[in-house]
């Protein structure tokens, strides 16, 4: 196929065939980021949390009241939970993963540092690492004699009595890799204020409640402390058992204190579904601008695609006439509108990448990996000669017979 | 002759419907597309207190020990320099302002407690923010000295509780004490909730909970910090608290202070009134640092917590770059258009027709397509609104389509219709009528 011709030509329509390259580059440039942001949040939201979702179930209730009974009460609800067939573990906890709520704290390596190494959330509840499924990797998980009462150790701490403070401390492996890269956290020691907390275990992976930044997604300590906050994570055996568990607990609960409000009854599956569904929805709406983008620029290549062979119906007849075959016309429009196709998406790529840019410095995305770039090529360059087809095949059903008429 | 243009339109529009459809479709769905996500961004971004904002201040010192001057201060104040400032009372008015969730139920109804979010604020707060009262009024200064077991309540309580009645004198029961209804609301949505906005540069973004709904009651201050104690959250502290909930006195920031100045001097009169009071308390040895205080104006003070949420701002651009690629498209359809008649526009020509006429006639061509894109954009709209408010967002019952907004959606439909005609435009009036006569 002779490209020369094709290029003089398009010489002489420098504008439309400017405004199909500038649409196609548009488009390009626009459906490379999408796509990229799509995949962004398709990875967060498949993001790992550490614990049993599938069989985990959360139930959250309000005002057990600052009574001095506090603690017995919780003791019983633990034991009426455990009574329930299905339930393999149970704790009373402060936070769970994808729930929105965390305490956190500052970390440091040394009591020196004016500023924290790092932010990590503190997960606290006898119990807590067999209730959520979490699985340990190196060390050993709490002892038992190792827990203090989460209002004890804050008096504690107010009176400054380092006794009554936990000085061991369970953290996961990202943050322990990030305090002391290629090292076993083992027997290390880390601050929270003033007091020393040495790591005793590393769990493979629990993610923090709230989530800002997602590259601190993973900085979660688990801290020998036990709560009586009404909020308590129950294992079921399977995950067939959660819903009659659920229903169950909400029973027993019900029976012993009718006058508790509650606030959250979930598993774990359909908290990770309520915390993702802003990315969800916003993935969703990426997706739905890419198909009408792509639709759009279709739609006008074959507009403009049969503007042109209306406009040379004159001149495909000569052709014909003098010999050039069904298929050289076709071939003629589809080289064409590659020749447009790659010159808009060498230009889309330039215009991707300089959008990229921005989108790192306002909404801290990361760099796209290159692998976008062919992608979107293949798929522009597909899209203009499905486009093309039909105007390319009314073009090449022209007759001959055209060529003698009213020149 | 306008009348006459609009005939040719209108023919030579019917006389391509694909193409002519093409165009309409192209404009519809790029203003549809661009008014939903604009229309978002402006109710996000709008001012919640329109012709009093510039008036409303928030005041911030600087509390924590291990701050520098040159950090900013805290979003919030602790309890000692709220309450000094507050009743030291040189703004013109000033409101103290306090959330904490609560256990509310209503005796007589019987029906089951529900934990809902307690707003204590002091009485200037409700003239300070043209805070619209059905019935009632809010409580006066005694019952705020005095910790009176009063409430306003919101138009949404009244009308679950007392079906809309007017409900003043009746008792609600905020956690285990009975409070008595003063006042209720007519609706009232600020957008954002500005009062509470706070805290919005750690959020990375994900500002859509300052658009939630007003709380449903609101007490005294005082009273509210009696009513609820133990149950109130710091906003952060530099040690744990001794008591957890019970914020006086701590090492916590957890108030807000907002405050209303009428006159610029005012304004200058209380900054200066906020660095005199840091020197103060540093001189007396609470403060580390006394260089660390803010007066921000409402506005400012939105703009400093960029409570517009980035995916929305996000979105707004993707729809924008989505009416750019749809306009460059309705360019090369119109193109494909006006050059296709080159013999007509060429009679036209050669019968007396200046090269003004014939851009005119382009751009009323152009301009029906617009209008008509117009239409469909707006009805697209509508349509793109209803999906917003089906979102699971705090927002999503503010997405409604205003007059103004209306406009603009016409404006805009027409604006860029005949942005895209006038480069095919000006390439049919330039057609040489002998060249293209010969051809006929």
């Amino acid at each position: 196929m002779d490209i020369l011709p094709i290029l003089s030509t398009l010489r002489r329509h420098k504008i439309t065939a400017f405004l199909v390259i500038i649409e196609i580059a548009l488009t390009c440039a626009i459906i490379c980021n999408a796509v990229f942001i799509i995949n962004q949040r398709i990875d967060r939201m498949n993001m790992q949390s550490g614990v049993d979702e599938h069989r985990l179930v959360y139930i959250e209730l309000a005002d057990i009241g600052a009574s001095k009974d506090e603690k017995a009460r919780t003791l019983e609800d633990l034991a009426a939970l455990r009574q329930i067939s299905g339930v393999e573990q149970v704790a009373s906890i402060n936070e769970i993963p994808f729930g929105n709520s965390s305490s956190n704290s500052g970390i440091k390596l040394d009591l020196k540092q004016r500023l924290s190494t790092l932010n990590a959330t503190m997960y606290s509840g006898e119990n807590l690492v067999k209730a959520m499924g979490t699985q340990l990797i190196e060390g050993r998980d709490l002892l038992p004699d190792e827990y203090m009462d989460f209002d004890q150790v804050v008096r504690a701490a107010a009176a400054k009595d380092a006794k009554q403070i936990p000085h061991v401390v369970v953290i996961t492996q990202t943050m322990a890799q990030r305090l002391w890269p290629g090292q076993s956290a083992l027997g290390k020691q880390l601050y929270i204020s003033e007091y020393p907390l040495t790591v005793v275990g590393v769990v493979r992976e629990l993610v923090r409640p709230s989530i800002w930044d997602d590259s601190a997604k993973s900085y979660s300590m688990i801290m020998p402390m036990r709560e009586a906050d009404g909020r308590y994570a129950i294992l079921t055996r399977t995950p067939g058992d959660r819903e009659r568990v659920l229903a169950a607990a909400l029973a027993k609960l019900k029976e012993i204190n009718p006058r508790r409000v509650v606030l959250k009854k979930v598993t774990l599956d359909d908290l990770r579904h309520d915390f993702f569904q802003n990315d969800r929805a916003m993935a969703g709406l990426l997706v739905g601008v890419c198909v009408a983008l792509l639709i759009v620029t279709a739609l006008g290549i074959v507009g403009l695609g049969s503007f042109w062979v209306a406009q040379r119906r004159r001149q495909i007849g000569v052709r014909r006439a003098l010999g050039a075959t069904r298929r050289n016309i076709l071939n003629y429009f589809q080289t064409e509108n590659f020749l447009l196709a790659t010159i808009g998406i060498a230009l889309g790529m330039l215009m991707a990448y300089g959008i990229n840019l921005l989108l790192m410095v306002h909404y801290e995305l990361p760099r796209m990996p290159a692998i976008y770039f062919p992608v979107g090529a293949v798929l522009l360059w597909i899209i203009g000669q499905l486009a093309v087809l039909g105007p390319a095949l009314r073009a090449a059903a022209v007759p001959p017979v055209v060529a003698t008429r009213s020149v | 002759m306008l009348g006459y243009y609009l005939d040719l339109a209108a023919r030579s529009l019917r006389r391509n419907k694909v193409l002519t459809g093409l165009m309409v479709l192209a404009i519809a769905v790029g203003i549809g597309a661009s008014m939903t996500t604009l229309t978002v961004m402006h109710l996000l971004s709008g001012d919640p207190l329109p012709g009093r904002s510039q008036h409303i201040y928030y005041a911030q010192v600087d509390a924590y020990p291990t701050h520098k001057d040159d950090a900013e201060p805290m979003d919030m104040l602790d309890y000692q320099s709220a309450m000094d400032l507050w009743s030291a009372r040189r703004a013109d008015r000033q409101t103290l302002v306090v959330e904490s969730p609560v256990k509310l139920s209503q005796p007589e109804a019987g029906t089951p407690p529900v934990m809902t979010t307690l707003l204590s604020v002091t009485p200037d707060f409700f003239p300070m923010f043209d805070v619209p009262f059905q019935y009632g009024a809010p409580w006066s200064e005694a019952d705020e000295s005095a910790r009176a077991r009063v409430a306003v309540i919101s138009d949404d309580l009244n009308q679950k509780l007392f079906a809309g009645a007017d409900s003043v004198g009746r008792t609600l029961r905020l956690r285990d004490s009975d409070v008595r209804i003063v006042g209720v609301l007519k609706p009232w949505r600020p957008s954002p909730q500005f009062y509470s906005v706070r805290g919005g540069r750690f959020a990375d973004g994900d500002t859509a909970d300052f658009y939630g709904k007003p709380e449903d009651v609101i007490t005294p201050f005082a009273s509210g910090l009696e009513i609820n104690d133990g149950n109130f959250q710091q906003f952060t502290c530099w040690h744990l608290p001794e008591r957890q909930g019970h914020l006086q006195n701590s090492p916590c920031v957890w108030l807000g202070l907002w405050v209303q100045l009428d006159a610029p001097a005012k304004v200058a009169g209380y900054r200066r009134f906020l660095a005199d009071y840091a020197a103060q308390q540093m001189a007396l040895g609470r403060f580390t640092h006394a260089g660390n205080t803010r007066l921000r104006s409402l506005m400012e003070w939105l703009d400093f917590n960029g409570v517009v949420p980035s995916d929305v701002r996000l979105q707004a651009w993707l729809a924008l770059a989505f009416l750019l690629v749809c306009l460059f498209n309705t360019v090369g359809l119109l193109l494909a258009k006006f050059l296709r008649r080159s013999g007509e526009i060429s009679v036209r020509r050669a019968l007396g027709a200046s090269r003004r006429d014939v851009f005119a006639q382009c751009l009323v061509e152009a301009g029906t397509i617009g209008l008509i894109g117009g239409i469909f954009g707006w009805l697209l709209t509508l349509v793109g609104l209803w999906l917003v408010r089906q979102q699971p967002v705090p927002y999503a019952d503010l997405a409604h389509l205003d007059t103004r907004m209306f406009l603009v959606t016409f404006t805009a439909a027409l604006g860029s219709s005949l942005l895209a005609g006038v480069l095919p435009a000006l390439r049919a009036c330039r057609v040489a009528p002998a060249l293209q006569l010969k051809t006929l």
